[in-house]
């Protein structure tokens, strides 16, 4: 894990390079020896290759997580892993819930495409230039995106044929 | 009464030469001619042994030869990382380990050590040891069942009674040390539930001795087998840049000679402590994939002697008294013990409010845990990195270009876990 000074001057590198550029790092984090940026979501691809290019080219994981009653409500994490030098750090961008919009990874990571999927699924994230922005885990038709906050536990009905005309969308 | 019906004639009436010659030029323009064949898009599973679980597959082939491969997931999801939203933190434990049902162990691991992270809590050595040691012996465990099915499903039936067999003696050592076989919610936040019972060292050591002559004879009866050579040897190979950019980790990437462990290059829970190789492989075929978990095996059995050699004394699980439960006797007469065996059990523990990602070295890749926490007893978000759900995507890479034969038989080798890929 690069230590806060680290993460600082990484930010700063961020800040300086041409394809970033300045205003790309909202925050830096350093918590539980953890190094975390939140940079802003339009720069995302440029964050994510400016980084490439500093020694952190393996994507390990790309999640959702809904910050809410906080706002921006939704934040997409890009854990990048450093093999040679073994060291992490974490990335995060912020979105509102109207709309949320990000550019994909995906051409550049191919391992982003099920992951992103996923975050897609389940918070509603729609990722520009993502190869298959299908749902993943959820059924095609589904409505809603199950892992926000202010979706409800247990609000799903299960279908046997004694209840079936209970339902909506029932043929009786 | 005439001889053809009407439907009959209507049928005759119809001119099938142009659709004919359309069908050939179009032949023609996809770049083969009159000999090419025709794609054929098949759908495999999801209900089908040799696909492990209810994964299904649209295969597109052109004769023989597999074209593009697309994974269908999500039948088996049950939405574990929205219930764990809605319990306390140590109940979430016993619902993360039925993720991946095969690695219960380590899915916990990784939990746990994620929330010991935000509460910065101190594993005691001897928890940390008793960690390593369930820890490995999940990961034999993971890896006979893994070595049966796969061969099971390129035709060799015999491997697979034995290897349930040792897996059976570890899932009796687990129940001695848990009560449970599976799932066993062992892990505990700062520690493990129990010191292990007397006798089970023995038991343990017993199994010890068991296994790596039990290793040799399954290698034997695969490795020496010329069916499954030709089966495993030079198929379905990918390099290890090509996985590295798909984030395939584990045995996978070793095999493809990538020297990456976590255990290695990021140790927790004291596997520094231990002296052991990473196998690796050379091409990264199936064969490879097989030789690198075969030899984990003896790797695991290594780390889990010195554990139990060394497994220093003390307690089991953290004294904190704000995150563990006193212990059963301290009940009768403090009522400090009381009142926090009573709010550990009602509300739970509180845990600062962050975010962090822990990852470990699971039987199948980097899995990895991100808990949230908004400061309540609830977690705000667990998200698993599952390594089958990312390794999966390599499937395409595997197979395009090879046998629909040898697919199956790189789906084998890949070891995916439905369970921890559709959570």
């Amino acid at each position: 894990m690069p230590d806060a000074t680290g993460l600082e001057l990484i930010a700063q590198q961020l800040e300086g390079s041409t394809d970033v550029g300045e205003g790309a790092v909202l925050d830096t984090l350093y918590f539980r020896n953890r190094a975390t940026l939140t940079v802003d979501p339009e720069r995302i691809v440029a964050v994510l290759t400016q980084l490439r290019s500093l020694g952190y080219s393996f994507l390990a994981s790309v999640h959702g997580s809904d910050y809410y009653p906080e706002q921006p409500r939704l934040g997409v994490h890009y854990e990048l892993l450093d093999m040679k030098n073994i060291d992490r750090i974490s990335v995060r961008v912020r979105l509102h819930t109207d709309a949320p919009e990000l550019d994909s990874v995906t051409p550049q990571w191919p391992t982003a495409n099920h992951p992103e999927r996923e975050v897609y699924d389940m918070f509603g994230v729609v990722f520009r230039g993502h190869p298959d922005m299908r749902r993943i885990l959820m059924p095609e038709d589904y409505e809603g995106h199950p892992q926000r906050r202010d979706f409800p536990i247990g609000g799903e009905p299960v279908l046997f044929t004694y209840n079936d005309h209970n339902h909506l969308g029932s043929p009786e | 009464m005439s001889t053809t019906s009407d439907y009959r004639k209507g049928e005759d009436s119809i001119e099938l030469t142009s659709v004919a010659q359309q069908l050939s030029e179009q032949a023609e323009d996809w770049g083969g001619g009159r000999d090419s064949q025709e794609l054929l898009t098949l759908n495999l599973g999801p209900h089908h042994p040799a696909t492990h679980g209810v994964l299904r597959l649209v295969v597109t082939l052109q004769g023989e030869v597999v074209r593009e491969v697309k994974p269908i997931i999500g039948y088996v999801h049950t939405g574990i990382e929205k219930t764990a939203e809605d319990k306390a933190y140590w109940k979430v434990i016993p619902v993360v380990e039925r993720m991946d049902y095969l690695s219960y162990y380590f899915n916990s691991m990784a939990y746990c050590g994620a929330v010991e992270t935000l509460l910065e809590v101190d594993v005691p050595k001897r928890a940390q040891y008793l960690r390593v040691i369930h820890l490995e012996l999940n990961r034999i465990a993971s890896h006979l069942l893994w070595l049966g099915t796969g061969v099971l499903d390129i035709g060799a039936i015999t491997p697979f009674f034995y290897c349930l067999r040792e897996r059976d003696r570890i899932l009796d050592l687990f129940e001695q040390s848990s009560g449970q076989r599976m799932h066993t919610r062992y892990f505990q936040v700062g520690g493990v539930m129990e010191d292990i019972p007397r006798g089970w060292e023995a038991k343990l050591r017993e199994f010890l001795k068991v296994m790596p002559p039990a290793a040799d004879q399954y290698g034997k009866l695969v490795s020496a087998n010329e069916i499954v050579l030709q089966r495993l040897r030079n198929t379905c190979a990918v390099d290890a840049q090509t996985l590295l950019s798909l984030g395939v980790t584990g045995p996978l990437l070793r095999a493809a000679g990538t020297p990456w462990d976590l255990r290695k290059a990021t140790p927790y829970s004291s596997y520094d402590d231990f002296d052991f190789k990473i196998p690796v492989g050379t091409v990264g075929d199936n064969y490879d994939r097989f030789a690198v978990r075969l030899a984990e095996i003896y790797e695991s059995v290594k780390i889990i002697e010195q554990a139990i050699d060394g497994l220093p004394e003390g307690p089991h699980i953290t004294t904190d008294r704000k995150v563990a439960l006193p212990p059963r006797h301290e009940l009768a007469t403090s009522m400090e013990a009381l009142i926090h065996h009573f709010k550990l059990v009602t509300e739970g523990f509180r845990v600062p409010p962050g975010e962090v990602y822990f990852p470990i070295e699971s039987a199948r890749g980097e899995l990895g845990c991100f808990v949230r926490s908004d400061g309540s007893s609830k977690p705000a978000r667990v998200h698993m990195r599952d390594p089958s759900f990312v390794n999966l995507q390599a499937l395409e890479a595997m197979g395009e270009g090879a046998y629909l034969a040898d697919l199956i038989a790189a789906v084998a080798m890949l070891d995916p876990i439905l369970g921890g890929i559709d959570r």
